[in-house]
């Protein structure tokens, strides 16, 4: 039996340093309801469910298939994408929308990931080809090989992993799963693989994955079930093989 | 001079493609996007890129993908720059590969292709069913590779609102809205190229993006750019319906087998595993035995209409069929399919494994855009030297990918729209380097004046739009923009019903005269750029439905049933849209088709 009205609870706040606030919302259900049309619903008519006038919320979203990553949120509290919370699978009750913890806001429920994207710089993250002229096919690799890479290359970046990590956070310098999953795709590429000392030496400083504390949280709400403690894992011998290496060549 | 610089606008494929090659060459790019660019509309092609690479001992070629691009656009798309596109393929595809695109690959480790539409052959190579995320992904390392390097510098969450022209009416440079501190800011550029995507918005819902509300080619088209080919609007036969959007089923699900059915029995209440054989009608194999499933998107999406609304034989009554995948071993499907699926289940809770899909047609793609120029060989391809490529009739300003217009005719073939893209990408960012170190004196050389000027206008602009107060809500307006142009500027069309459609646009124009704004703050205002984005859309609303009003002929995604055939001696032309005042103003250019000659198109 879906529910007749949809109440909704949403912290608000108006910019990256005001206080936060919430707000209550409610209107009558339709069907095929996700957080996103609520979100729609309140900005064809902003007022709260207790009548009083309001600006409609702000949220970040782009794709609404859960391919983008954008509409990352905390839907009662679980990290999620807001386009894939149908209302009938949530249980009866207020919805809270609350925005990630571990980004600074925006605003409302919108937060800014930059970081996520400065640590794909820093751990070089790409197959540094040699130039997008006309060289011929790439490396062979097997259906098999390329099936696990599919995997992890389906990371959205979205936040997930990176908000129920206990190691990521403002007191650590943690670079987080996300990342670091991103080093075990492109160290697997044929190419990517000569280079793959470079992106090793990047997580083996300060906040590199020895800083990870094996909670396994992430691999527990990533959306795209990204094998990601099995990407850690393999860093982990990656990294012992390359230190003891370094260290015999000195 | 001083070294050149390029501003692209617009982070999916095709911007990003160009920014490497802009990059590659030496020079520094600046890339305006209103979402970090990762998140770009890109992501959400499906099925696959096309290109002959031949791999299934079929004698594919380039010139056989060439014929087929033209057919399948019933013989509007230019045909130089789709050759050289044609030829291009085998070679992006590769690029790609390069990149470290997991696409899915052979027993001996080679790149797989499977079968898409309006094609007799395995040309479509793909990575699951999330291709267009993947090449996205690759283009978009790359590109940080190049910013890490400090040859691109992006701005993430500005809004392009419109371009600086000096006096003799180049671009040089543009004005963008910073969607967190909602201050304009113009920046000074050699060349400025538009690769904004479509505009799906325009009708509420479709498989498109939140941010593909076409308000950047609106934009430049109301500053005097040539708007082309509006009114070819491709509908695509297989979407999930949402209360948010509508959600595309990609057309790989028919390319790996799937089969497209309904029960012989109007008003058949049986589960749709309950139907025997016998009592199915798969009409696309019926009606075109040589295709089948795998006809081109604007014939599918007819004959589903035909089917649902004529002759009322539409699961549970609508305009709904069933694609049918439950032939096919899972762990087949989950190889290939495995993105698209997972979608299905998460929206509907049905595992399209075990029960037919219900799908229904969606606003998917604009094969029309801004106008653009191209140099062709005297052996029919594109002079890659030429800075006409790519360049809209304003002198400077270019555009490319979905914005523009010159790759798919009438009618877009299935995983043609990655390559379009990025062999744009790959044409237009050279042809504005060639372009920058042509001109005598730099963007930023031109007077400050001129862009203090375009900044304060705008600048005025958007606080005009913000002081507005009035009842109507400028959601609710849109809502209503989605509806008629869904009602009637999709499928089907009739003049008395286009007529109707634009007399509604031109009151909600006068009715969002009266919208306020919902929010006054200074940071982060959604609603504002939203308004300045409606206004636009209302704007290309009519491009597109006088567009079609005007065209009394059927081709490729456009038909009107008291019109129902191609009549190339009056038609076969390129639809021109100019602004004026009093709305679009349109004239037509025929179509260069000396390299593939128009024939009867049929796919029985």
């Amino acid at each position: 039996m879906p529910r007749q009205t949809i109440e909704l609870r949403i912290r608000r706040q108006d910019s990256p340093t005001a206080p936060s606030r919430w707000e209550e919302f409610a209107f009558p259900w339709q069907p095929n309801m996700n957080v996103i049309s609520c979100l729609m619903e309140i900005r064809k008519n902003p007022v709260t469910k207790q009548g009083r006038k309001t600006t409609p919320v702000h949220w970040d979203c782009s794709c609404l298939e859960e391919v983008c990553g954008a509409c990352t949120m905390q839907v009662n509290g679980k990290p999620r994408q807001s386009c894939t919370a149908l209302v009938d699978n949530l249980p009866g009750g207020a919805i809270t929308l609350e925005p990630l913890t571990k980004f600074p806001v925006v605003r409302d429920l919108q937060v800014d990931r930059k970081p996520m994207f400065e640590a794909l710089k820093q751990v070089r993250a790409w197959v540094p080809i040699d130039g997008t002229y006309d060289l011929g096919p790439g490396p062979k690799m097997s259906a098999g090989e390329a099936e696990v890479n599919y995997a992890f290359s389906r990371c959205m970046t979205c936040g997930c992993c990176m908000e129920v990590c206990p190691q990521y956070n403002d007191r650590s310098e943690f670079i987080g799963p996300a990342p670091l999953a991103q080093v075990r795709l492109f160290n697997a590429h044929p190419t990517g693989r000569m280079n793959a000392h470079e992106r090793l030496d990047a997580i083996m400083g300060v906040g590199g994955l020895v800083d990870c504390g094996n909670a396994q949280n992430c691999v527990e709400v990533c959306p795209k079930t990204i094998p990601l403690t099995e990407a850690l894992g393999e860093l982990g011998r990656q990294t012992t093989i390359y230190w003891l290496k370094r260290l015999f060549q000195k | 001079m001083a070294a050149p610089r390029i501003a692209i606008v617009g982070g999916g494929l095709a911007g990003l493609m160009a920014a490497i090659k802009v990059a590659e060459s030496g020079v520094a790019v600046d890339l305006f996007s209103v979402v970090p660019v990762k998140r770009s509309h890109s992501v959400c092609a499906q099925g696959g890129i096309n290109g002959a690479v031949n791999v299934k001992g079929e004698d594919d070629s380039p010139e056989i993908h060439f014929v087929d691009t033209c057919r399948g656009g019933d013989f509007l798309a230019n045909q130089a720059p789709a050759r050289g596109m044609c030829y291009a393929a085998p070679g992006i595809i590769y690029l790609f590969d390069r990149m470290g695109v997991t696409f899915n690959r052979t027993a001996e480790g080679l790149l797989d292709f499977r079968r898409f539409g309006g094609t007799l052959y395995n040309r479509t190579a793909f990575a699951g069913a999330t291709t267009g995320q993947q090449l996205l992904y690759a283009l978009d390392e790359q590109v940080r590779r190049h910013e890490a390097a400090g040859l691109v510098t992006k701005y993430e969450g500005w809004e392009f609102v419109g371009t600086v022209k000096d006096d003799g009416g180049r671009c040089v440079g543009l004005v963008a809205l910073d969607l967190r501190t909602m201050k304009t800011k113009a920046f000074a550029a050699d060349a400025v190229m538009l690769a904004t995507g479509g505009p799906g918005l325009l009708y509420g819902q479709s498989t498109n993006s939140m941010i593909n509300s076409g308000s950047a080619t609106t934009a430049a088209y109301m500053e005097g750019a040539h708007y082309a080919n509006g009114e070819f609007i491709q509908i695509h036969p297989t979407a999930i319906p949402g209360a948010d959007k509508l959600r595309l089923m990609s057309e790989s699900a028919r390319g790996e087998g799937g089969r497209v059915w309904v029960p012989r029995t109007q008003g058949d209440k049986r589960a749709a595993k309950a139907i025997p054989e016998a009592e199915r009608w798969y009409f696309l194999e019926e009606k075109y035995p040589k295709y089948g499933n795998l006809v081109p998107r604007d014939v599918a999406s007819r004959e589903i209409h035909d089917v649902c609304v004529n002759k009322g034989l539409g699961v549970d009554g609508k305009l709904c069929v069933y694609l049918d995948l439950t032939h096919i071993p899972r762990a087949t499907l989950m190889r290939k399919l495995e993105g698209i699926l997972e979608i299905y289940q998460k929206f509907t809770g049905e595992d399209p494994c075990d029960v037919p899909m219900k799908i229904f047609p969606a606003v998917h793609y604009s094969m029309g855009g801004l106008w653009v120029d191209y140099e062709r060989t005297s052996d029919g391809f594109l002079d890659l030297g030429s800075h006409r490529n790519h360049m809209t009739n304003v002198p400077g300003l270019y555009a490319i990918g979905e914005a523009e217009y010159q790759y798919h005719g009438a009618n877009r073939l299935g995983a043609n729209s990655l390559l379009s893209c990025v062999y744009a990408g790959q044409v237009g960012g050279p042809a504005a380097v060639k372009w920058a170190q042509g001109q005598r004196k730099a963007g930023a050389e031109a007077p400050s004046s001129l862009f203090a000027a375009a900044e304060k206008k705008w600048a005025d602009h958007f606080t005009a739009l913000s002081r507005r107060d009035g009842p109507e809500n400028p959601y609710r307006l849109h809502e209503e923009l989605g509806r008629v142009m869904l009602e009637n500027v999709t499928i089907v069309r009739e003049n008395d019903r286009l007529r109707a459609t634009d007399a509604k646009i031109l009151e909600l124009m006068e009715r969002f005269k009266n919208a306020t704004v919902l929010d006054n703050g200074q940071w982060s205002n959604a609603p504002l750029a939203f308004m300045n984005q409606l206004s636009n859309m209302m704007q290309l609303a009519r491009v597109v439905t006088l567009g079609a009003l005007a065209r009394d002929e059927s081709r490729g995604s456009h038909y009107k049933p008291d019109f129902p055939t191609r009549n190339d001696e009056q038609w076969l032309k390129t639809t021109i849209a100019d602004h004026t005042p009093d709305g679009p103003r349109f004239s037509y250019e025929p179509v260069d088709v000396s390299l593939c000659t128009p024939v009867a198109r049929k796919y029985d």
